[in-house]
Parts: structure tokens; sequence; C-alpha cells
């Protein structure tokens, strides 16, 4: 398991705890009051270090590497689930995936990027980064469900679209685009997750929803703190500055009322507790499915319409 | 430094140029300007009256916003709307220099106040709603005033059941308004929609440079779209690409012929025939 900088503390508390039983088999001596006691220590300081995490640390978390992807919350929240493949035209793009499942007895086409965990997946997933195919792909399924009245469930976790000459050549811009425009048209309820990195166009290529839920440590942003900071810092090394700047966690973007509400996780991340990440994703999602579901499909493209509309601050 | 890092750093060398070039140079004085692709010595006059195209080379130089609807509207009709939408600092926003501060230096750059001008007017006697974005404010970056005034002029082509034009040029989204530019992708994009679905027609013309978000929305979304010559067009900048790919890429990547190679436009126009291309092409979808 990875360990962050910031959690070092943590674990060398945890190791001094098991040093101690080890010390206290041995000898038979009676410590377990001194190991409570380092528990209880080790428990408040970790939820100090989480209550007051930096946009930097959070990243780190939201980029974790065992961070749940896209297929273990399908496996997690789902049942019956099943992939459809490729955007026939070519290819099956590796980077988003989606198909049919149920949540709750309630058929949906749910779609996300996924990211592997270690160098192998991540190169048969592009790093979660999708090629214009894999949002051609995504578009099919959307179509897809509008057919099939059946409620979608975009799960997101990308460093941003590809940025390749293959992609340049079959028009990355305008397949991103072409699903913001489409997603707008579309008659079924919409629910889009942050998950992990929600970074940039590529991110928002899935995120034209009627509901759109983050995750506590995910990010979503219009460039990656490093991109910013090597274009307007000219010096990548201040990320951790844009990161604030930017204004890229959950919170923010709460009260930048871009994102309809978070989703707590875990003390110490997604990445500790899968299930229970999971269970409170499902929550969500069914609540959101279930409050959607009894609104027209006139009505509901319109409060999309007028969700997307009212974004941004200016003066007048 | 290995010949391998000297070729790479000429080559960052000649972009950067390549990035420049695009303007014309006027360090000459007022009378003479040096057209940066043949490196003629021209009269401004000469160029001013040829549309800023170098009349040796025939090079398009970037042109502003206000020059572009003098050479695209019939005089006088151009009606500007919504120019009492300013930039706001929601995020407070501090790099190198405070947003506010850049703000105040491009408006005294430009004399705009944003990097778009909207309103509506007679292309060849074709009443239509416009936006035309201006590369010197910020770099034609979308924030949340551009997505709006986009936004308001494609709901004026609704109201009025008229054609809709916008005229690109942008380096993509406001970093400094974070993830309400990104926001505005989508806005801009859910107003595209209304357009189609009322059937009203949607040109969009490409010009230099048009790249990221706006790329990756309003401007790829005509029903027809049109790139000016020697326009570079993209989604992800060259260099983020070399460097991700660890490949040098071809001369004529993103450029206008290169998409045209590649299917993502209709075609290409010169600034002479652009407005002649657009009234021909407005008489033909007139009902």
């Amino acid at each position: 398991m990875t360990i962050l900088e910031f959690e070092k503390p943590l674990y060398e508390i945890q190791e001094k705890i098991q040093e101690l039983k080890k010390i206290s088999e041995s000898s038979g001596m009676d410590v377990s009051k001194q190991i409570e006691n380092f528990e209880k220590q080790a428990l408040e300081y970790k939820k100090e270090v989480y209550a007051n995490l930096t946009p930097s640390q959070r990243l780190q978390i939201a980029r974790h590497s065992d961070r749940p992807n896209f297929l273990d919350y399908v496996k997690l929240i789902t049942t019956d689930f099943i992939e459809l493949h490729g955007d026939r035209e070519g290819t099956d793009d590796r980077a988003i995936i989606g198909g049919i499942a149920k949540i709750d007895n309630q058929s949906v086409v749910i779609i996300g990027t996924q990211k592997g965990k270690t160098t192998k997946e991540n190169l048969v997933y592009n790093f979660g980064m999708p090629q214009p195919q894999g949002y051609r792909k995504a578009l099919r399924l959307f179509y897809h469900a509008n057919k099939f009245n059946m409620p979608i469930v975009t799960l997101i976790d990308t460093p941003g679209a590809y940025p390749g000459m293959k992609a340049e050549e079959t028009a990355q811009g305008t397949a991103i685009a072409v699903n913001l425009r489409e997603m707008a048209k579309l008659n079924v309820p919409i629910i889009a997750v942050i998950t992990g990195e929600g970074c940039s166009g590529g991110a928002l290529g899935l995120a034209v929803a009627d509901r759109v839920y983050m995750l506590e440590h995910a990010y979503y942003t219009v460039i990656s703190p490093e991109g910013c900071a090597s274009i307007l810092w000219r010096d990548a090394s201040k990320a951790d500055v844009a990161a604030k700047a930017l204004k890229i966690t959950s919170e923010d973007l709460l009260n930048l009322q871009v994102i309809d509400g978070i989703i707590k996780e875990p003390l110490g991340g997604a990445h500790c507790d899968y299930e229970l990440a999971a269970s409170e994703l499902k929550k969500t999602i069914i609540n959101s499915i279930n409050e959607l579901k009894e609104i027209k499909s006139d009505k509901l493209r319109d409060e999309r319409y007028n969700k997307f509309r009212r974004m941004g601050v200016f003066c007048q | 430094m290995t010949v391998k890092d000297w070729f790479e750093q000429r080559k960052e060398m000649q972009i950067a140029r390549r990035a420049k070039e695009t303007q014309i140079d006027d360090s000459i004085g007022k009378l003479w300007v040096k057209c940066y692709n043949c490196n003629s010595q021209l009269l401004r006059k000469d160029v001013e009256e040829n549309l800023d195209v170098c009349p040796k080379c025939h090079y398009h130089f970037r042109i502003n916003a206000r020059t572009r609807i003098n050479q695209l509207f019939d005089e006088g009709t151009f009606n500007e709307l919504f120019s009492n939408i300013t930039t706001a600092d929601p995020l407070e926003f501090v790099d190198t220099e405070p947003y506010k501060k850049r703000i105040v230096q491009a408006k005294a750059k430009t004399n705009l106040n944003e990097a778009v001008i909207a309103g509506t007017g007679e292309i060849g006697g074709n009443l239509v709603s416009a936006a035309v974005m201006d590369f010197e404010f910020m770099g034609g970056s979308m924030g949340s005033v551009v997505g709006e005034k986009v936004t308001l002029a494609m709901e004026e082509a609704l109201k009025r059941k008229i054609p809709m034009i916008a005229v690109t040029a942008s380096g993509g989204a406001r970093m400094q308004e974070s993830i309400l530019s990104l926001m505005q992708m989508a806005k801009t994009s859910c107003a595209v929609a209304k357009l189609n679905e009322a059937g009203l027609l949607y040109i969009t013309v490409l010009t230099e440079p048009t790249f990221g978000g706006v790329t990756a929305s309003f401007a790829t979304l005509g029903d027809i779209i049109i790139a000016e010559q020697d326009a570079r067009i993209g989604f992800a900048g060259r260099r983020v690409i070399e460097q991700t790919i660890r490949q040098s890429l071809p001369a004529d990547f993103q450029t206008a012929n290169y998409l045209m190679k590649y299917g993502q436009i209709d075609m290409i126009s010169s600034r002479a025939e652009l407005k002649s291309t657009l009234t021909k092409l407005l008489n033909l979808h007139k009902r």
C-alpha cells in the first residue's frame, strides 16, 4: 500500500502500537491500557489530519493508486453489469468503460473513466485519459439509455482527455463538444459523480448532468494544478500554490454552486474502505434517481439547461 | 548541451517565434511593418488595405474583433449588445499578478471590456446574431463573461429566429476563473443544443488560434465550420502533446489544412473571401 507523505507520522504511531503488542506477547506484560491509549491518539491524530488537508494533500488522495476505480465501484454498487464495447467506428477505447446494470432494481446505463492500479493496467486504460473514440462510445451509450428510458450514471476519474497526435487527428475537441451538446438534449435523468480526478474538458465530457456530485476528496478543475502552474507561474513546482488558487476541492465547488453535493468518504480516504465508500456513493445515486425519475422529460431537460445556464459570475 | 538538446531548443525557439509571428511586428515604426512569414518590409497602409494579409506571401495576420466586425458586416449595421456584462473575480485569483490587474491591463491594451464582442448585424443583407472573439484580450480566453455573452448571442438568435455566427480566437478556458470557466463550455454547448432544436443555422469561423475549451465547446459545434486560412486549431497545445508522446509533430500539425485533411472542418476560406462565403451560405439557407 502506498503511504502518502502526510500520513507517515500516523503510520509511525501504528508501527509503535504493533511493536508494543509484540513486546507484551513475548514478555507477558499487560500493556493493553497503553495500547488502547495509543490507538485513541492515532485515531484523533488521523481525524485531525484529515480535517485539515491542504488542496495539494487532497490531490494526493484523489490520485492515490489504491483508490477504487470505475470497475471497483461497478462491482460494489451494481448487479448484472454487462459491458457494451466500442464506438462502432473502429475503436474500443479502454479509458472509458460503459454498460448496462442494475442499481437497486433499476436498470441504468453506467459509464466511467477507468484507471489502473498498476503500470501494466494503466497501459491498458491509458491512465484514464480517453481518446475521442471513448467519448463517442459514451455518446452511443447515452443514446441507448435515451432510447430505452434508462437513467445514466457517469463516474469520472480522469487526469484529462488524452493529448496525443491521433487524438487531435480524430478531433478530440469535437468529440467532447458534441457530448456536451447532446447531453443537454437527453430525456433521461443523468447523474455524474467525480470520484477522483475531474480534470478539464475530459471530465466535463461526461458531466453535463442533472445532478453532479463529488466524492469528498475528489477534485474538479479547468486545468491540472501542474499545468496551471507551468503556464501562469512558469514553474511547475508551484503546483501546490496553483491547487489552492484554483479552488478545486469538493467544498470549494459546493460553495461555487457548481456541484449539488459531497459524498462522504471513509476516514483516510475511499481507498481505506472500499465497501463503505461504495455504499455512500450508492445511496446518493439511488436517492437522485428516485427524485429525478418523477420529473417529466421536458421539465428535466429545461432544468438541466437552466442549471448550466446559471453558471458563471460576472458584473452587470 | 548535447546535439539533440540543441535541436530541441532550436525547435522550441522556432515554435515560440511562430506564436509571435501571427501578429504584425510594428517595432519598425508607424509607417512600416514587417511580415514575419516572408520577412518583407511592407507599408502599413498596404497591409491594412489588404485586410491585414501580407500582400507578398498572403500570410494572414491575426486581427482584433473590431477589425473583424468591420470586415464582415455591412457598413453601419452592427449593433453591439450585452457590453454591460463585465468581469468579476469570483475566486480572487492571484498568480504572479492579481487577476483584477490583468483585466485592467487587458482593457487598456485592447479598448475592449472582455474577450468577445456580441451583437447583431447584416452580412450581405442577412441579419444574424454574432459573437466575435478577440485574442488580444487575455489570449481570447473564455471565462464567465465570454461564456455568458456567447450564450446571450445565441439566445438573441433564438428570440429573433435568425442565424448565429461565432468567430473564434482563443487559447482556451480562462484559468483565473477555474471551474467557472470550465462550466462555460457546458453553458455554450447547451445553448447550441437549443439552436439545433429550433432549426436555426449556426456557422462557426475558426481563426488563429482556436484551442482548448473553446475548441471543445461551441467552436466545433457549427452546422458549418469554416477555418480561416493560416489558422491553427486544436484541443491540446502542440508542446503538451510533444511532451506527452515524446516525438516531434509534423510542421503542419493543427493547421487549417491539417484539419481539412482529417475531415474536421467544412472549408478553408481566405480572409478576402470570407464575407462572400458567409453571404452565400446564409442565402442558401434562407427559407
